[in-house]
């Protein structure tokens, strides 16, 4: 990579949108001219729709889209963690077909790794991929999988040895989702969404030039996907601001953000939604009753306290410092905010808390922050895993005995 | 309720989050120094004296480190640091859980006089302390435990140039050891918030007579004082009332939040070391989710209530408004983190756990006190919420 300033990428990227940004333009005519330029994701290589540039240079060319109100590659849901995976372990072929369409948005990406009989020990996956031929056959099912119904394209982490023991007979693939051969079927939960879906293959096909990575390197290509999935994709943030722009490349990338989002809307109740409980309080007159009052302060000083520890992960990081332990604490603490959440929200609701609906606390939000907080403690890893990694890795504690050793075909599952 | 670690203070002085290279280096001098000169035998052997510390290792502390005039402004003899940096010292002291008069004298006096008196009286009365030569301390709460200061009855009443003090302090931290005596009381026939100031007399003076009390936390020394008709200046001047009291308590609420956070750091680290060498059922106790995931617990728990006392003294050291507030926050979330982390120590340590010969006790009883001390977590909480005016 050539040595290149800031003041020299900066006076690039505005020459080069001063030419080319047009907000009457079609969304995918625009995000094709970024994947040809290099100016879409310019930390990525030159090879591919990339300029090569360090993180901190890939910054300032956001800044300057931000500044003239430029939109950028399509970045929402999995299509990143595909993207990067793929850069990472795909073939050429492989990234020739895919990357170009995940920047453009044509194509939408789910993920494919849960299964009703591996939630927590994902490596147990049992969904079967056979050789047959020059493509390989899948048989099983996977759950928990965002946008499913309208995914092009699956990351799927299947088995393909049941000699080898339970890491080293996995291996990844790219399966076409839009096949006979795959069922997809909304998942209802328990606060009435259906955000997720449950994924049924019977004999669907998957080309062999779609195996990334080798057969039985399965696992190691997933954890790269999961770990660009745990630093936020690409370590960019998305443009904000975009509600009020005009023109129809803005219409059509706000329709496209609806849908993606769709399956989110409830999240914010999920974290359990500190942020009403003191308006709430006065609201019902709570805030006058002592022990009220003292589960107040209780969450808040939970809260408060989680959000200044975010803060001093961020401020070690950006001293260069080595991660200490409060860097790896954010997922627990949120579970303890959003459960102390919900706690609270119910003392102040009082008999309204049996309620739910349109004629409930707040239009229902109350109801839907008492049913959705479960979700908290459970989704992108359990507390009790998180206890696991933390106690194993930040405390260096011993690891348990295991029982899943030797051939996968030998060992215990559901 | 505002967010407060999004204010603005003065102009270019935001909350830290994170100690800068000069700060963790004075943290690593002080930690050596106490692990040479503090390990629990010291401990133990002061804790069982009636001075509670050794006038000796007191001294090179002050010639050494210079800590009891940390905060103190290099006008009035001081290193001329701040907020932050004492609470680096109190929490190191409290994670030795060292024995000596430093939270009476730097904390709770240092910052009386910082915040109430004149500047004759602070060029008078400073150098002494932060040289370490003068141990002083701040009587506040009597014999009805009363944090509050509205609830402070001992009478100040004026008499040939200065005062007569009447009345009973109790729970004063090295109030038997102690050259210097600060005491808040009020004036004749005045209640509430009305009428208070605080008042400086030597400990030797007629009228006065002090009692060690016996404390539970042997390394903490409590005193009663009796004053009857003792004779006492005024500090600072009576307009200001309470506030200067107030923001005393306030100051010492943080600094004593993160006195607190190095106990229980030293709380969490032997309950860690030890599951790792403890066998039991042919294998270390730390491979035992039940141990892994009460150590895990222990570690957020101590992370987050240590993000609260950090934040706290920032916040008060550039002045943020939202600091008193702040202070109640990290003294509650500090007293359940610290005496919640000294109890799982017990519990994981089992049995031996309980017995007089291991050291988690020493901080256990540190926790305990330390959780009533300045006021209990209910208090703090309460006030918390009428702080931000809910």
């Amino acid at each position: 990579m050539s040595k290149v300033s800031e003041e020299q990428v900066r006076a690039d990227v505005r020459a080069w949108l001063a030419a080319n940004w047009d907000s009457e333009m079609s969304l995918v005519t625009w995000r094709n001219k970024l994947a040809d330029s290099g100016w879409g994701m310019p930390q990525w290589p030159e090879a591919w729709y990339g300029r090569g540039l360090p993180v901190r240079l890939a910054r300032v060319v956001e800044e300057e889209f931000a500044a003239v109100g430029a939109v950028s590659v399509a970045k929402s849901g999995v299509r990143l963690l595909a993207a990067a995976t793929l850069l990472e372990h795909g073939s050429d072929p492989q990234k020739k077909n895919f990357l170009r369409r995940i920047l453009t948005g044509e194509d939408t990406w789910c993920q494919l790794f849960s299964e009703p009989g591996s939630g927590s020990d994902l490596a147990g996956a049992t969904t079967r991929a056979d050789l047959n031929g020059d493509h390989w056959v899948v048989n099983g099912q996977k759950v928990w999988t965002t946008s499913a119904h309208h995914a092009d394209h699956g990351l799927l982490l299947a088995r393909t040895d049941w000699d080898a023991p339970k890491h080293e007979g996995l291996s990844y693939f790219v399966i076409d989702i839009k096949q006979p051969g795959v069922d997809v079927q909304p998942l209802k939960q328990m606060n009435g969404h259906a955000s997720f879906n449950q994924v049924f293959f019977t004999d669907a096909i998957v080309p062999a030039e779609n195996l990334v990575g080798g057969v039985g390197d399965g696992w190691k290509v997933a954890m790269t996907t999961l770990a660009h999935e745990r630093r936020g994709a690409d370590g960019l943030s998305t443009p904000s601001k975009r509600g009020t722009r005009v023109g129809r490349i803005h219409a059509e990338e706000r329709a496209e953000l609806e849908t993606a989002n769709q399956p989110y809307k409830w999240y914010p109740q999920r974290a359990g939604r500190v942020d009403l409980i003191i308006e709430r309080a006065r609201e019902t007159g709570t805030n006058r009753d002592p022990h009220v009052r003292q589960e107040i302060a209780k969450l808040m000083i939970l809260a408060k306290s989680a959000e200044w520890t975010a803060r001093r992960a961020r401020a070690a990081q950006q001293q260069g410092r080595p991660q200490g332990p409060e860097g790896s604490l954010g997922k627990l603490a949120a579970s303890h905010v959003a459960r102390a959440c919900a706690h609270v929200h119910t003392l102040i609701t009082g008999a309204e808390a049996m309620l739910t609906g349109s004629g409930s606390p707040r239009e229902g939000i109350i109801a839907e922050i008492l049913v959705s907080v479960p979700a908290t403690s459970i989704a992108g890893g359990t507390d009790e895993i998180q206890r696991n990694i933390i106690s194993e890795r930040v405390l260096g504690l011993p690891k348990e005995p295991r029982f899943d050793t030797g051939p996968f075909r030998n060992v215990r599952r559901n | 309720m505002s967010a407060s670690s999004e204010t603005k203070a003065e102009p270019g002085r935001r909350i830290q989050f994170a100690f800068t290279n000069e700060q963790e280096q004075f943290r690593s001098a002080l930690r050596r120094f106490l692990n040479d000169k503090s390990p629990t035998t010291e401990v133990r052997r002061l804790m069982a004296t009636a001075e509670g510390y050794d006038p000796a290792v007191w001294r090179q502390l002050s010639d050494e480190l210079a800590i009891p005039g940390i905060h103190i402004p290099e006008q009035y003899g001081g290193a001329g640091f701040g907020m932050v940096e004492l609470c680096i010292v109190t929490e190191e002291l409290g994670r030795a859980l060292f024995c000596g008069p430093y939270f009476s004298t730097a904390v709770l006096a240092a910052n009386a006089i910082l915040n109430a008196g004149s500047e004759a009286q602070k060029s008078n009365l400073l150098p002494a302390v932060a040289s370490g030569a003068r141990l002083a301390t701040l009587a506040v709460t009597e014999l009805n435990g009363n944090w509050d200061p509205a609830g402070i009855e001992t009478v100040a009443t004026p008499d040939a140039g200065g005062y007569r003090l009447d009345g009973v302090k109790s729970y004063v931290v090295d109030g038997h050891v102690a050259d210097l005596l600060i005491v808040a009381a009020r004036l004749p026939k005045t209640v509430g918030r009305e009428g208070l100031a605080l008042f400086t007399l030597s400990a030797d003076a007629n009228g006065v007579e002090r009692r060690l009390l016996e404390s539970m936390d042997p390394t903490r020394k409590l005193a009663r004082i009796d004053f009857r008709g003792a004779h006492a200046d005024l500090l600072g001047n009576l307009d200001t009332g309470a506030a200067p009291l107030i923001r005393t308590l306030d100051q010492a609420a943080i600094a004593l939040a993160n006195e607190m956070m190095g106990g229980a750091q030293a709380m969490l680290d032997s309950a860690v070391d030890y599951t790792k060498v403890r066998v039991q059922f042919g294998r270390e106790i730390g491979s035992f989710q039940a141990i892994k995931h009460k150590c895990a617990d222990m570690l957020l728990d101590v992370e987050l209530s240590k993000s609260s006392a950090y934040c706290a003294a920032q916040a008060c050291a550039v002045n943020d408004p939202e600091w008193p507030a702040l202070a109640c926050l990290a003294k509650a979330a500090a007293s359940e983190t610290y005496l919640h982390t000294a109890a799982e120590c017990i519990q994981i340590h089992g049995g031996i756990g309980f017995t007089w010969d291991n050291d988690t006790h020493l901080w256990f009883k540190r926790a305990k006190s330390s959780e009533v001390f300045l006021g209990q977590p209910s208090y703090h909480r309460e006030l918390l919420m009428q702080r931000w005016g809910v």
